[in-house]
C-alpha cells in the first residue's frame, strides 16, 4: 500500500450548492476525508426543507437531534466554509479548474451579534414567517426558528420603514450594518454538487380539490408545521377555520403527483408523510377517524414495516380511490368528499372535518450551471465530470436515502478535490 | 497535570447585568486560585480573544476557562490548540438568559458553575492523539453491483482498492441479468448493462487488486490497522487495509417455503430469477413443454410484505416484473401479461416506466390476494384472486406463473442464511459465526443486525453507522434496494470508508464526535477483570486477554465513555474527561445548610440533545428553577454511578438524568448509551433503598431535542417533589 494515499489536496475545493440535508451532508462527508468544501445556502439558516419537519419516518424522531450533530461537525470543521444568502451567479471552467462566482445578499448582521434580543423588541415592522407558510409573522428583523444555524438574525430589508434604524440603533454590539452592500466572491473549485432540493407543488393548481378557496383544505407541509411544538399553533393540529382540533381526517394522497397534467412523477415520500401524519394525530387524539385515498400505498423496503404498524391503528382506514371534489358546508366548513372507490367499486361523499393534500415534490434546479444533466420536470442528475447531483434536487425522496445519495455524490466529486485522484 | 488555569470572564450580553462579576472573579482568585481572572464586556470580539491568546502565548496560562456562552456558541472564537485543555461555563443561556437578574439563587448558580469549570479544567491534561502507521487501503467484500461501484469509487479517488468475490467471476447477481430499469430521461426505456465493460475497468484499474473465489478467513486488528486473511482454495493470504465495505449483496427468498402460492407442483410455476433464464432463451417457451407461451402471470410480494415469510417489502419486485412484462411484450406483443399485486411500488421517476407498462393493450394489472394456484390438465395453471377491484373472487388460467420472491440480505452466512419462518412469524437469525467478516473481536464476528437481518444502525440522519468502526454496509445487504440504488449507496459507504482512514489518520474520532482527538486510556494495574467495559461499548472497541483483561483498540472507540461509566474501579479515563473531574466537579458545588431551605439538584445531561434544548430555554430566556446544577456528559452511558453515591453523600438532594429515548426507535448517538445508564439506575435504586434514602430522589428522562419547551417543568416538577421530600439527611455529614 502506498500510505501517502489521497490525503494530499491541490487546494481547490468541491462547492456544493444547497445547505439542506443533503448539502449539509454532502459537505461534511467530503471535508472530513480531507476536501475542501465551499457550501452555500439561499436562506440565511441551513437545514432547509428537514429543519421544518416535526419527526421523521419512520422513526418519529426529530430532525434537529441529528441536525445537531450535523451542526457540531460543522463548527468543528475548518475545512469548510458556509455562506447564507448565498447563490451561485456563474460557473466557467471545467473539472478540476473550474472558478465559481456567488453573489453573497447582505444578512445586515455580523457575527458581533450575541442574540441579545434587543432589535425584535426595537423594530416597528414585521413580515409572514415563511417557515411556517405564511401561518404567523415575525418582526422584519427576525431568528429563522428556533434551531436556526447559523444562529444569528436576518433582516428582510424590503420591509422597513424607509429611514428605519431602529435595530441598529438599540444594538449595543455594534452587529447591525443597516448600508450593508451585496458582494461578489469568486473561488477556485474543483466540483460542484448539486443539493438544491425540493419545494412543495403548487396547491394552488389544485383548485378542484377545494385549495385556497376552502379553509380546512391543508396541505401536508401546512399540517407538518401545526405537529411542530415550534410551530404556528405550537404542536396542536387544527382546523383553520375555527382553530379547533378536527373530529375525522381526509389525506388525499398523489394531489398533483401521479398526474399527467401536473406532476407525472410519483413524489415517493407522500405516502410514507401521510402514515407518519396520522400518527400525528393519533398521539393526540387517539380517537380521530382518520382515511387515506390512494391509488397505491408506497412504502418501499424496510418503510413497509412502518405502514403495517401505523395502519394496525384501528382509526386509520385505507381507502383505495380517487378523489374527485371536495366541498363544504359554508355554515360549519366542513367538508364533502367525492370519492370514488376503486375496490368497493362506487362513487360515495363523505364528510370530514379536515382534508390534507398529500402535495408532491417539485425539484429546484432553475439556475443551475448547463453542465448537469436535466429532465423534463427540472431533476438534475450528474452531467460532465465535474458536476453531481444529490438529493432531492435528483429525484423524490426520503431523508435517509438523500443522505446515502449525498454522501455518495461526495465520492464521485473528492477524485477533482484531492491531487492523486483520476484527473492528474 | 496542569496547573495554571486562566479564567475569562465576559460581562456581554447581559451577563454583567444579571450576575455580579465581581464575585464570581472572587471566586475565581480567591477560592480556585487560578493563575489569571480577566472580565472583557465583549469576549468573542478580538480584543477579548487577543488578551486569551497572548496568555497562552506567554505561558502565563496552560489550561483555559471560558465562562461566556454555551459552548455550542461561537465555536470558532474560542477554537484554541486543539490539545488544550479548555472549559466553557454556560453563564449566559443556562444562568443570565434563564434565571432572573440580580438574584441570589442566579449568582449562586453561577458562581457553581464557575468553580466546577475551573476545577475540571485543573484537572484535564494536554491532548495526546492516538498514532501509529495507518494503511489508507480499503477492503471491499464481495463483486457484485455494489462491491464492484465501491472498488471502483475507491480506486478512481486514489485509494488502494482489495476487491474479494466468493464466485469464480465478478458481477453477482448482474450476471443473470440482461437489462436495467431506466434511470434517465424519458425513463421509459430499459437500459443495456455493460457488464463486461466495468469489469475490465476494474480488471485494468492499478489500484485494485482481484481476488475471486477468496473468502475471508479473518480479520482482525482496528480501522487504519485491519489485517485481513483471506483464502482461496487451500491458500491463505493477508492483506493489511483500513477500512472495509461489505457489500455481499442479497439471496432470493427459498421459494420452497412458497407452496401456498404453488411453487413445486408445476414446472410452468416459476420465480422471477427462474423466468428471467426463459426471457434469455428469446422464446417465451413454457417451461413444461417449451412451447410458446401465450399468458403469463406475475405474483407479486411471494414472501415479501408477509408476517410468516419476510416482514418487510422487497422494494425490487414491482419494477422487476414491469422489466419483465415489458420484455414479454417484446418478444410477443400478444402474450397477456397479468399482475396480481398488494401496491405498485414504482417510486419517484419510476412511474413513467410503470404508466408505459401499464398502457400496453396485453398488461392487465389487478389488486388483489391470491387464495390458491393449481395447475390445471393440459399445462396450464389456475390462480384464484380475492378481493379483486371488482370486489369478487375470480378464477385466471396462465401458461406461466411467475412468483416475484423477494429477497434476503446475504449477511448471515456463507450460504445465505435466510428467515427462519417460525410461529411467531419471521424470526433472524444473528450473524453465524465463520459468514463473512470473520472478525476477531470480543463482541463477535460479524456486523450487528439493525432491522430484519440487514447489518447496520437505525439513524435516519446517519445511514451508514454500523455498530463497527470502519466497517460499512453497502448496496442490497445494507436495505433492500434495486441495483442503480445500491451503485448509489455503495458510493456512500465507500465515502465514509475513505473517510474514516482519513479521520485516523489525523488521530480523530470518527462520528459523531467526528475530530475528537481524546480517548480513554486504562490503568491496568487496578483492573479487576470484570469485563463490564468489554461488554457495554456499543463498538465493540475492547477485546479481551484469556484473564479478561481488557484490551482497548482507540482506532475502534467513538469517545462516548460508556467504557468510562462502566468501570467500578474508574481506571478508564480521558485526558479531558473522567470520573475523577466529574466527582471533583460535583465536590466543588456548595450545598446550602439544611435551614437554609435550599435544596440542590444535580443534572446529568446529555450533550448531544438535552444540553442543547436547555440551551434552546435559555435563547428564549424562560426560566427554570435554579437549584439545579448541570453536568454535561458525552453520553448518557458515561455515567458513574459513583457519581451518584457523590453527590447524596454531599447533601445534594436529588439527582435528575436526562437521556436519549431508548428501545427499538433509540435516539441515542451511541446506539447503546442511554439505555444502558437507565440499567445502572435500577442499581443504584436499590443502594438508595439500602441507605434509606427515597428513590424518588433520582430520577431518568428521556428528553429529545424538540422537546424543549417541557423542561422548565419537568425540572420544576422534580424540584418540587424533592421539597416535598425534604432535604436530604446526610447533608451536612
Amino acid at each position: 500500500m502506498d500510505s501517502a494515499g489521497a490525503s494530499d489536496h491541490d487546494g481547490k475545493s468541491i462547492l456544493v450548492v444547497g445547505g439542506g440535508i443533503a448539502g449539509i451532508t454532502a459537505a461534511l462527508e467530503a471535508a472530513e476525508a480531507g476536501a475542501r468544501v465551499i457550501l452555500i445556502e439561499r436562506s440565511p439558516f441551513l437545514g432547509g426543507r428537514t429543519a421544518a419537519f416535526h419527526l421523521y419516518f419512520p422513526k418519529l424522531c426529530p430532525p434537529a437531534c441529528g441536525l445537531e450533530i450535523n451542526f457540531r461537525r460543522l463548527k468543528n470543521n475548518p475545512r469548510i466554509t458556509v455562506l447564507t444568502q448565498a447563490e451561485l451567479e456563474s460557473l466557467a471552467g471545467t473539472a478540476g479548474n473550474f472558478k465559481a462566482t456567488v453573489r453573497l445578499s447582505p444578512r445586515f448582521v455580523s457575527g458581533a451579534c450575541t442574540l441579545c434580543g434587543a432589535c425584535v423588541e426595537a423594530c416597528p415592522a414585521e413580515r409572514s414567517d415563511e417557515f411556517n407558510f405564511g401561518l404567523s409573522r415575525t418582526k422584519a428583523i427576525y431568528f429563522p426558528h428556533a434551531m436556526a444555524y447559523p444562529a444569528a438574525y436576518a433582516i428582510d430589508r424590503s420591509l422597513c420603514p424607509e429611514g428605519c434604524t431602529a435595530c441598529a440603533n438599540v444594538c449595543r454590539y455594534d452587529a447591525i450594518h443597516l448600508t450593508q452592500a451585496p458582494e461578489r466572491r469568486v473561488f477556485s473549485v474543483a466540483a460542484v454538487i448539486a443539493a438544491t432540493g425540493w419545494a412543495p407543488y403548487n396547491a394552488a393548481r389544485l383548485a378542484h380539490l377545494g385549495y385556497g378557496t376552502l379553509p380546512n383544505v391543508v396541505t401536508n407541509v401546512v399540517l407538518e408545521r401545526m405537529a411542530a411544538p415550534n410551530g404556528p399553533t405550537r404542536g396542536k393540529i387544527v382546523r383553520p377555520s375555527d382553530g379547533k382540533p378536527p373530529e375525522s381526517v381526509a389525506f388525499v394522497q398523489c394531489a398533483g403527483s401521479r398526474d399527467e397534467n401536473h406532476l407525472p412523477y410519483c413524489s415517493s415520500v407522500c405516502c410514507s408523510a401521510s402514515l407518519k401524519h396520522s400518527a400525528y394525530i393519533h398521539a393526540e387524539h387517539p380517537e380521530v377517524p382518520v382515511s387515506v385515498f390512494y391509488i397505491d400505498i408506497r412504502t418501499p423496503g424496510l418503510l413497509d414495516e412502518f405502514r403495517a404498524r401505523v395502519t394496525a391503528d384501528s382509526h386509520l382506514t385505507l381507502v383505495k380511490g380517487r378523489v374527485g371534489r371536495i366541498e363544504e358546508d359554508p355554515n360549519t366548513h366542513d367538508l364533502f368528499v367525492t370519492v370514488e372507490d376503486a375496490l368497493a367499486g362506487r362513487k360515495s361523499i363523505r364528510k370530514f372535518g379536515l382534508v390534507v393534500l398529500a402535495t408532491g415534490m417539485v425539484p429546484q434546479s432553475d439556475g443551475l450551471p448547463s453542465g448537469f444533466e436535466r429532465d423534463e420536470y427540472g431533476f438534475v442528475a450528474d452531467g460532465a465530470p465535474g458536476f453531481y447531483a444529490a438529493g432531492c434536487a435528483k429525484r423524490p425522496e426520503e431523508v435517509a436515502a438523500t443522505v446515502r445519495d449525498a454522501t455518495g455524490a461526495a465520492l464521485r466529486a473528492l477524485p477533482y478535490a484531492v491531487r492523486s485522484g483520476r484527473h492528474e | 497535570m496542569s496547573k495554571s488555569v486562566g479564567v475569562y470572564i465576559c460581562s456581554g450580553c447581559s451577563i454583567g447585568d444579571s450576575l455580579d462579576v465581581g464575585r464570581l472573579t472572587n471566586v475565581a482568585q480567591k477560592e480556585c486560585k487560578a493563575a489569571v481572572c480577566r472580565v472583557h464586556p465583549f469576549l468573542c470580539g478580538d480584543e477579548g480573544l487577543a488578551e486569551i491568546r497572548q496568555d497562552v502565548a506567554g505561558k502565563a496560562v496552560d489550561s483555559v476557562v471560558i465562562a461566556a456562552c454555551s459552548p455550542r456558541m461561537k465555536t470558532a472564537a474560542f477554537a484554541f490548540d486543539p490539545c488544550m485543555p479548555l472549559d466553557r461555563v454556560n453563564l449566559r443561556e443556562h444562568v443570565a438568559w434563564s434565571h432572573s437578574p440580580k438574584d441570589e439563587d442566579s449568582q449562586q448558580l453561577a458562581e457553581d458553575y464557575l468553580r466546577m469549570g475551573v476545577v475540571k479544567a485543573g484537572k484535564m491534561e494536554p491532548l495526546e492523539p492516538p498514532v501509529g502507521e495507518v494503511s489508507r487501503a480499503i477492503l471491499v467484500v464481495g463483486g457484485g453491483t455494489a462491491g464492484m461501484t465501491a472498488a471502483r469509487g475507491a480506486a478512481d479517488a486514489g485509494y488502494d482498492v482489495v476487491l474479494v468475490e466468493k464466485e469464480s467471476h465478478l458481477g453477482g447477481r448482474l450476471a443473470n441479468v440482461r437489462t436495467g430499469l431506466p434511470n434517465h430521461a424519458p425513463y421509459t426505456e430499459l437500459q443495456e448493462i455493460d457488464l463486461a465493460g466495468k469489469i475490465q475497468t476494474l480488471t485494468d484499474h492499478p489500484r485494485v487488486t482481484l481476488h475471486t473465489a477468496t473468502q475471508v478467513a479473518r480479520t482482525e486488528g482496528q480501522p487504519g490497522a485491519f489485517t485481513v486473511t483471506l483464502t482461496r482454495n487451500d491458500q491463505s493470504f493477508e492483506h493489511r487495509v483500513g477500512a472495509i465495505v461489505m457489500a455481499t449483496g442479497w439471496t432470493p427468498y427459498d421459494p420452497a417455503r412458497l407452496g401456498h402460492l404453488g411453487y413445486g407442483k408445476s414446472p410452468n410455476i416459476v420465480t422471477n430469477e427462474q423466468f428471467e433464464a426463459v426471457l434469455a432463451s428469446g422464446s417465451l417457451a413454457r417451461p413444461s413443454d417449451g412451447k410458446p407461451a401465450e399468458s403469463v402471470l406475475f405474483i407479486q410480494c411471494a414472501g415479501s410484505r408477509d408476517k410468516n415469510h419476510l416482514p418487510y417489502c422487497s422494494a425490487v419486485c414491482c419494477m422487476d416484473t414491469l422489466r419483465q412484462a415489458d420484455l414479454i411484450h417484446q418478444t410477443n406483443p400478444e402474450a397477456k401479461v397479468y399482475i396480481i399485486y398488494k401496491d405498485v411500488i414504482a417510486p419517484g421517476q419510476y412511474e413513467r416506466y410503470y404508466a408505459k407498462v401499464q398502457n400496453h393493450p396485453a398488461t392487465f394489472l389487478m389488486k388483489g390476494e391470491v387464495s390458491a394456484v393449481n395447475p390445471q390438465n393440459g399445462d396450464k395453471v389456475a390462480v384464484e384472486i380475492q378481493n379483486n377491484l371488482l370486489g369478487e373472487s375470480i378464477s385466471i388460467r396462465a401458461d406461466v406463473v411467475v412468483l416475484a420472491t423477494g429477497y434476503a440480505p446475504r449477511a448471515a452466512g456463507a450460504n445465505g442464511k435466510q428467515a427462519q419462518a417460525s410461529e411467531q412469524g419471521a424470526s433472524f437469525s444473528s450473524l453465524e459465526p465463520g459468514s463473512i467478516l470473520n472478525l476477531t473481536y470480543r463482541q463477535g464476528p460479524e456486523l450487528p443486525v439493525a432491522q430484519d437481518g440487514f447489518p447496520g444502525s437505525n439513524f435516519i440522519c446517519f445511514p451508514y453507522e454500523t455498530l463497527r468502526t470502519g466497517i460499512y454496509a453497502a448496496g442490497a445487504v445494507h436495505a433492500p434496494m434495486d441495483a442503480a440504488a445500491a451503485e448509489e449507496d455503495a458510493c456512500g459507504a465507500t465515502m465514509k470508508a475513505i473517510q474514516c482512514v482519513e479521520m485516523v489518520s489525523r488521530g480523530q474520532a470518527v462520528h459523531p464526535r467526528a475530530g475528537d482527538l481524546s480517548y480513554p486510556s486504562f490503568f491496568l494495574q487496578r483492573c479487576t477483570q470484570c469485563k463490564r467495559c468489554t461488554v457495554e461499548c456499543p463498538f465493540g472497541a475492547i477485546d479481551e486477554d484469556e484473564k479478561g483483561t481488557p484490551k482497548f483498540n482507540a482506532n475502534r472507540c467513538r469517545r462516548c465513555g460508556v467504557c468510562m461509566g462502566a468501570c467500578p474501579e474508574r481506571i478508564i479515563s480521558f485526558k479531558n474527561y473522567s470520573v475523577d473531574m466529574i466527582a471533583s466537579m460535583i465536590k466543588a458545588i456548595e450545598v446550602p445548610g439544611e435551614e437554609e431551605e435550599k435544596p440542590r439538584i444535580l443534572v446529568f445531561m446529555c450533550e448531544n440533545d438535552a444540553y442543547p434544548a436547555l440551551d434552546i430555554i435559555g435563547i428564549h430566556h424562560r426560566q427554570y428553577d435554579a437549584s439545579v446544577r448541570v453536568i454535561p456528559l458525552r453520553c448518557l452511558g458515561s455515567l458513574n454511578i459513583v457519581w451518584i453515591a457523590d453527590a447524596l453523600s454531599r447533601g445534594i438532594d436529588g439527582v435528575m438524568l436526562m437521556g436519549c429515548k431508548y428501545g427499538d426507535d433509540y435516539q441515542c448517538h451511541f446506539a447503546k448509551g442511554s439505555e444502558i445508564a437507565s440499567r445502572r439506575l435500577e442499581n443504584v435504586k436499590e443502594t438508595l433503598q439500602r441507605l434509606q434514602l427515597e428513590p424518588e430522589r433520582i430520577q431518568a428522562f428521556q428528553v429529545s431535542m424538540d422537546e424543549y419547551a417541557r423542561l422548565p417543568e419537568m425540572i420544576g416538577t422534580f424540584v418540587n417533589r424533592i421539597r416535598e421530600l425534604g432535604p436530604n439527611p446526610y447533608k451536612g455529614f
